[in-house]
């Protein structure tokens, strides 16, 4: 059965709980344990961004069973945007002064990515992954 | 909290599940007053419960690694797990200045060498 999970994201605990949800959606849609580690590890780098750059905001596990199954990510803010998508995807590029490996690492390790994001209008990252 | 036991002269400090970023700051800071307080000669860091290793738990753990060597004392890091270890080379994650072993005993017998060859030498 299709199953969707909300974390509100304000402080890093909630990072833990979100990627604790997003593992336990992964295993009841029936990813392999290595996959479901891929997935909560996705999870942490998105909600970290969340809290890092934007105080606050939301990630959003669903699994999807419909043709394929698999699993759907949406980390969602209004923060403050980001200024330059492309560069904030390349491994290393951070504004602070972490390792800048999130956003392209959440990138490699899921099968899909989509980055909407503009200065003052807040970022949404919608990433997916199918089971093998 | 992450609670620091003492063996010998080593230092253990194991983690728990569901670390939080707080966490790894603190065990960074304790670490760093107790190795004096208790002249280690050693630190072994136990992951094995410890689901994710992302990147700010990976920079952390680097930064906990430097500041015990600085401290004089060896540090070894044990009980990365299998999966654990596969996803932080997805993602592009890395460890490679910090010594790593299979587990406990393996982390004790590393440090042990370590002491041996310093022993030796000295």
């Amino acid at each position: 059965m299709p199953a969707e999970t909300r974390v509100a994201i304000d402080r890093e605990t909630d990072i833990v709980t979100a990627r604790q949800k997003g593992r336990e959606l992964a295993a009841a849609c029936g990813f392999a344990s290595t996959d479901q580690t891929l997935i909560a590890l996705a999870i942490s780098e998105l909600a970290r961004n969340i809290v890092v750059y934007a105080q606050r905001g939301e990630i959003i596990v669903k699994s999807e069973f419909g043709e394929r199954r698999g699993i759907e990510i949406v980390a969602r803010d209004q923060g403050p945007g980001i200024l330059n998508v492309a560069l904030a995807l390349q491994d290393g590029y951070s504004t602070a002064k972490s390792l800048g490996l999130g956003l392209p690492g959440a990138r490699r390790v899921m099968d899909e990515f989509e980055i909407d994001s503009a200065p003052g209008r807040g970022t949404t990252v919608t990433v997916r992954k199918w089971v093998r | 909290m992450v609670p620091i036991l003492k063996h010998g002269k080593f230092l253990i400090a194991s983690i728990v599940s569901a670390l939080t970023d707080q966490d790894l700051i603190q065990l960074r800071d304790e670490l760093a007053n107790k190795i004096g307080q208790v002249r280690a000669h050693g630190v072994i860091i136990d992951v094995t419960a410890v689901d994710v290793l992302d990147s700010f738990a990976t920079r952390t753990l680097r930064d906990i690694a430097r500041t015990v060597k600085l401290r004089g004392a060896k540090i070894v890091l044990v009980g990365i797990q299998p999966d654990v270890a596969f996803a932080m080379v997805q993602l592009g994650l890395s460890l490679d200045e910090v010594d790593t072993a299979l587990d406990l005993e393996e982390g004790f017998s590393h440090l042990r060498r370590g002491e041996e060859r310093s022993r030796h030498a000295g």
